[in-house]
């Protein structure tokens, strides 16, 4: 029974890694130097964040190509009659391949960069999602900028308050949001600020073709603030409690005992302190706004890759539907990997560990 | 570390594997009465919020005042309480009517994300060695899957989904989150006393898991289930919403946001009422999740 967690980082990078002569001895001399021990360290990451990446892959192709029919799924009931485009995306799809080639021929075009075709307008996908890429990165990219900020105040200002009404408040809005789907914050809000009450701001981004959507300000609002208030909510819970744990440390109690004053004991011992787990959440949340933006963007009609992604799919778009999911995917896995590399270097007792 | 080991999961299971510690934290110097009283109002407002919506689901089809595709006006007009929509019919018997798919689906799709989750996660804690090792990277695999893209990559050649497609689905997407939950909390009661007894009186395997491991899981379990709840009517709606219907015209409160979206300045009762009911039981079951966490985890290590 012995269970060790050896995908969990930190164990891992001690034993698997396998350290030549390290024995309760330690004598120096047996030691790797740390410049191994750290790209040992690297790779092994990289490796894992590959290794997702590529089962990813299989589970991407699996789910699109293996389940369903595509030719039905395109041509719906003209599959029958119309054998001539049925016979045409066959070969585009290349359906008469075996399973296992049609992968290795979609995973080799992957990693070329040929993404293939798109099935609804002969286009290169390339070409399509190019700019979609960069509006929803935008997006996210704003998002996160409000987020992070809005999210240490507030939770400051509820651990600072804890236990009194205000802290109380905080805590059942942030409650309330949390259960709350993307696509009711986001309709009500519609509902209040461009539809029902107010007519202050634009219900759908209108963008004028080829510009960035960012050249109107006030369309990017509402689906900025959106995405704030779905994500907001975790960020604030997690800053909160890590907040509050390190308010109740023995270091923060004598800092207080020595009479430095509370506004320094907050600045120097519990942000501080709070910046590990505070890097782990945001880099959650922003692998989780990668997947949010599908619905947010498609209520706003956005032109992002979200909600290219539902208008691929229901158009049986399969080459674009699997690499805008890789798109997703692969933004997650690699955001988690920042996420973990800098919070292992931004915590000494886990660079000792690696480095020595 | 363990902060970090349950952090890679998404979203939701990470929140609530830390959220719990930190509201369960010793609030300065209060008993620990004082304390219980500030968990119970979560638990039974959310509960009671989740009650009446489902009332109103389960009995709404005899309160209505109108047919599930009765005609009673014009397109988007004021006729009846909240007017009516698209094809002109009453909107409030639509919401009436419409509520109990919706509820279904996502009960029964975290049914099945409940069983394969706590399934997986159990052999994984429980097995150990290599095979935790590859359950556990699979399960990284699919969590770097939003939870919705894994639905939506299968409906892209699937040309009529079916309700039990929906429940598959959606049930596989929570599957992995829920493993990562319970292998956490049944690596934990493997190493307790009870159960090292239980092997050396030389149970088997299976019966240690069933009448050991099992039922000591349930408070964890409990709250994951509320929020797997909370995320799935989420998604069941929000798949509908994107106009994915199994049953096209069907009153459905997800069907219902993308029917009348269009008209939401003329008529915005017909978005407005489904939203509101999705977004209420949602708040309903987070809320009864969020008691029950707090509940089990002073219950048990505190």
């Amino acid at each position: 029974m012995t269970t060790v967690r050896t995908h969990d980082p930190a164990p891992a990078a001690g034993p698997p890694a396998g350290p030549p002569a390290t024995t309760t001895s330690g004598s120096s001399s047996a030691r790797r130097s740390p410049a191994t021990a750290w790209t040992l360290w690297a790779a092994r990451r990289v490796g894992l964040a590959a290794l997702t990446l590529w089962l990813v892959s299989v589970l991407v192709f699996l789910a699109t190509a293996a389940l369903g029919d595509p030719v039905k799924a395109i041509l719906g009931k003209e599959a029958a009659t119309n054998l001539g485009r049925a016979e045409q995306i066959r070969q585009q799809l290349h359906l008469d391949e075996s399973l296992w080639d049609r992968y290795w021929h979609w995973f080799g075009g992957l990693l070329r960069g040929d993404l293939g075709t798109s099935v609804a307008n002969g286009l290169p996908v390339g070409e399509l999602i190019g700019d979609r890429v960069v509006n929803s990165g935008v997006l996210v990219l704003i998002a996160a900028v409000v987020i992070i900020p809005v999210s240490f105040a507030v939770a400051l200002l509820s651990a600072r308050h804890r236990g009194r009404r205000l802290d109380h408040g905080i805590q059942l809005v942030v409650l309330t949001l949390a259960g709350l789907p993307e696509f009711v914050v986001g309709i009500v809000l519609v509902a209040l600020f461009s539809t029902v009450v107010f007519h202050a701001l634009p219900a759908v981004t209108i963008s004028a073709g080829g510009e960035g959507p960012w050249t109107q300000p006030a369309s990017m609002i509402l689906p900025v603030v959106t995405l704030v208030l779905v994500v907001a909510p975790y960020v604030i819970r997690i800053m909160r409690s890590t907040l509050l744990d390190v308010l109740d440390s023995d270091y923060v109690e004598l800092a207080r005992l020595k009479g430095v004053p509370e506004r320094v004991v907050l600045r120097r011992h519990a942000l501080r302190n709070a910046v590990v787990p505070a890097i782990q959440v945001i880099g959650l949340q922003l692998a989780w706004l990668a997947s949010g933006i599908v619905l947010v963007e498609y209520l706003f009609s956005y032109p992002g890759i979200g909600a290219s992604l539902v208008d691929s799919v229901r158009n049986s778009d399969i080459p674009m539907v699997q690499t805008l999911a890789m798109i997703v995917a692969a933004v997650y896995v690699v955001v988690n990997l920042v996420a973990d590399v800098l919070s292992i270097l931004c915590t000494p007792r886990e660079r000792t560990a690696i480095s020595s | 570390m363990t902060a970090r080991a349950t952090a890679p999961a998404t979203s939701g299971t990470a929140r609530t594997a830390l959220a719990p510690a930190a509201d369960g934290a010793p609030a300065g110097g209060s008993s620990t009465a004082s304390r219980r009283r500030s968990w119970q109002p979560r638990l039974v407002v959310g509960l009671a919020i989740t009650a009446f919506v489902v009332l109103v689901a389960v009995v709404g089809p005899w309160l209505a005042p109108h047919g599930e595709h009765e005609i009673t006006g014009d397109p988007y007009s004021t006729a009846g309480v909240l007017g009516t929509d698209y094809l002109g019919q009453d909107v409030l018997s639509r919401v009436l009517h419409g509520g109990l798919s919706v509820l279904v689906v996502a009960l029964l799709s975290t049914v099945v994300g409940l069983v394969l989750g706590v399934l997986v996660g159990i052999l994984a804690a429980y097995v150990g060695g290599w095979f935790d090792e590859v359950v556990m990277r699979l399960n990284d695999a699919v969590l770097a899957f939003p939870q919705i893209l894994l639905t939506l990559l299968v409906l892209s050649t699937v040309a009529e989904p079916t309700m039990w497609l929906i429940v598959v689905l959606v049930g596989i997407s929570h599957a992995p989150r829920v493993a990562r939950v319970s292998r956490g909390v049944a690596l934990g009661l493997t190493r307790r006393d009870f159960v090292t007894s239980a092997e050396a009186l030389g149970e088997s395997r299976l019966r240690i898991v069933v009448r050991e491991v099992l039922p000591n899981m349930s408070g964890p379990l409990l709250a994951e289930a509320g929020l797997r709840l909370t995320y799935s009517i989420g998604m069941v709606a929000g798949i509908a919403f994107l106009g994915f219907s199994t049953d096209p015209g069907a009153a459905d409160w997800g069907q219902m946001i993308n029917e009348n979206r269009l008209a939401l300045l003329v008529q915005p009762w017909g978005v407005l009422a489904p939203v509101l009911m999705i977004g209420i039981f949602a708040v309903g079951t987070n809320l009864a999740a969020d008691g029950i966490a707090q509940l089990t985890s002073k219950g048990g290590d505190r």
